[in-house]
C-alpha cells in the first residue's frame, strides 16, 4: 500500500517510454518507466501533459492499466479518438525512448485493494477495461482467490482490448469468469453474447444482490449510467456500485 | 451534446484537488446541504471539460451544487457552498 506516498501534493514528473504494444487497430499500450513513482492502487488514474513548442499545453487523464506491483514501471492503454488533441499523438507519434510528462497516482474512490475482497463484478465498455484490468492483474499477481466476473462490451471481436490476456486469465480454475458481448458485429463462430449490456443481461451474468458483490463500472457515460441504473433496479446497493464515466474527455 | 454526456464522476476531480490538498479527498464523505445525502465525493456527479476553466460537483441524488472549482490567471478559487461537512481520513500520523 502506498498510503504514505499520498502525503504530498501532486507534482509533474518525467517518464520514459520503454515499450509500445498495439492492442487493437485503435488502441495501444504505453509501457513507461517513471523514476520515483510512489506506487498506486488498482483503479487509480494519472494525468498526462503534452506541451507544444509555443507553450500550449493539453492535459488528459488516463487510467493506469498495470497492477501496483511493477515498481517504477507503469502501463497506460490509450484509445485513439479521431478528433482528439492528445490521443492521436500517444497512439501514433510517440516512440520508444520519448519522454512524457505525467503526474499521479490520482483518485481514491474507484479503487480496489486486495483486502476489500469480493466477489468482484467488473463491467466495462471499450477502453473502460483499463482500470478494471489493473484490478484483475492485481488479483492474479497476488494469487487472490476472490471470485470475479468481468462483463465486457466491445463493438467487434477486433476491438476487444487485452483479448488474449483475458482469455488466459479466465481459464478454468482461475476463479475469474470473462463474459464478452459484441454490440455491432458478431463473427459466425461467436459464442459470447450479442448486443448492448441491459438489465436482462446483467440479471443473467451478475452476482445476485444477496452475494453482496463489489461492482465497478467503467466506460462511456451512457453505458455507465444505464448499467448503474439497471444494477440498482436489480436490487444492488448503490453504495457498492462504483462508476467511472469517460465523458467528454476530448481525447 | 446531451447534458448527461457532460457528466463525470466526482473521482475525476481528484487531480485538481490533488493540486491543493495533500489528503486524498475523493474517498472522503460529505453531506449535501440540499438533501442531506451523505456519500463519497468520488461518487457524486462532476461537470468538467478539458477546455473549461472550472469544474462543478453536484449531489448525485438532488443535483444541488456541492462545490465549484475555478482555475484562472494563476489562482484557484474553491467554493464549497453546498456541503454541510466533509469527513477526511487523518493520515498525519502516517507520514514516512
Amino acid at each position: 500500500m502506498a498510503r504514505a506516498a499520498l502525503q504530498r501534493r501532486l507534482t509533474w514528473r518525467l517518464a520514459e517510454v520503454t515499450q509500445l504494444v498495439a492492442e487493437t487497430p485503435r488502441v495501444r499500450s504505453l509501457v513507461l518507466e517513471v523514476p520515483g513513482w510512489p506506487g498506486h492502487r488498482a483503479g487509480q488514474h494519472m494525468d498526462v501533459r503534452l506541451t507544444a513548442e509555443d507553450g500550449y499545453a493539453a492535459e488528459r487523464s488516463y487510467s493506469i492499466a498495470s497492477a501496483p506491483d511493477a515498481g517504477e514501471q507503469l502501463t497506460l492503454t490509450v484509445e485513439r479518438l479521431d478528433d482528439g488533441e492528445v490521443s492521436p499523438y500517444l497512439t501514433e507519434e510517440l516512440r520508444v525512448g520519448d519522454q512524457l510528462e505525467l503526474r499521479g497516482p490520482i483518485g481514491g474512490y474507484f479503487v480496489w485493494d486486495l483486502e476489500m475482497g469480493g466477489p468482484l463484478m467488473l463491467i466495462a465498455g471499450g477502453s473502460g477495461i483499463c482500470p478494471l484490468m489493473a484490478m484483475l492483474r492485481r488479483r492474479a499477481g497476488a494469487s487472490s482467490k476472490v471470485p470475479a466476473r468481468l462483463l465486457y462490451s466491445s463493438r467487434s471481436r477486433e476491438d476487444i482490448i487485452y483479448r488474449e490476456e483475458l482469455h488466459r486469465r479466465g481459464a478454468a480454475g482461475s476463479g475469474l469468469e470473462v463474459i464478452h458481448t459484441l454490440t455491432r458485429v458478431q463473427p459466425p463462430d461467436w459464442t459470447g453474447r450479442a448486443g448492448r449490456i441491459d438489465q436482462a443481461m446483467l440479471n443473467d451474468v451478475a452476482w445476485s444482490p444477496t452475494d453482496r458483490p463489489l461492482m465497478y463500472v467503467c466506460g462511456p457515460t451512457t453505458l455507465v449510467e444505464h448499467v448503474a441504473d439497471a444494477l440498482v433496479n436489480l436490487g444492488h446497493d448503490p453504495e457498492r456500485v462504483k462508476t467511472e464515466r469517460f465523458g467528454p474527455t476530448g481525447g | 451534446m446531451e447534458d448527461n454526456q457532460m457528466r463525470l464522476d466526482g473521482n475525476a476531480i481528484a487531480g485538481l484537488l490533488g493540486e491543493l490538498f495533500t489528503a486524498e479527498v475523493t474517498d472522503a464523505r460529505g453531506a449535501c446541504l440540499g438533501c442531506g445525502a451523505v456519500g463519497a465525493l468520488g461518487a457524486q456527479h462532476l461537470y468538467m471539460h478539458p477546455l473549461a476553466p472550472g469544474a462543478v460537483l453536484r449531489c448525485r441524488w438532488c443535483e444541488s451544487v456541492l462545490m465549484v472549482l475555478v482555475h484562472a490567471e494563476g489562482r484557484v478559487r474553491l467554493a464549497v457552498r453546498g456541503m454541510a461537512w466533509l469527513d477526511i481520513e487523518d493520515n498525519a500520523e502516517r507520514i514516512d
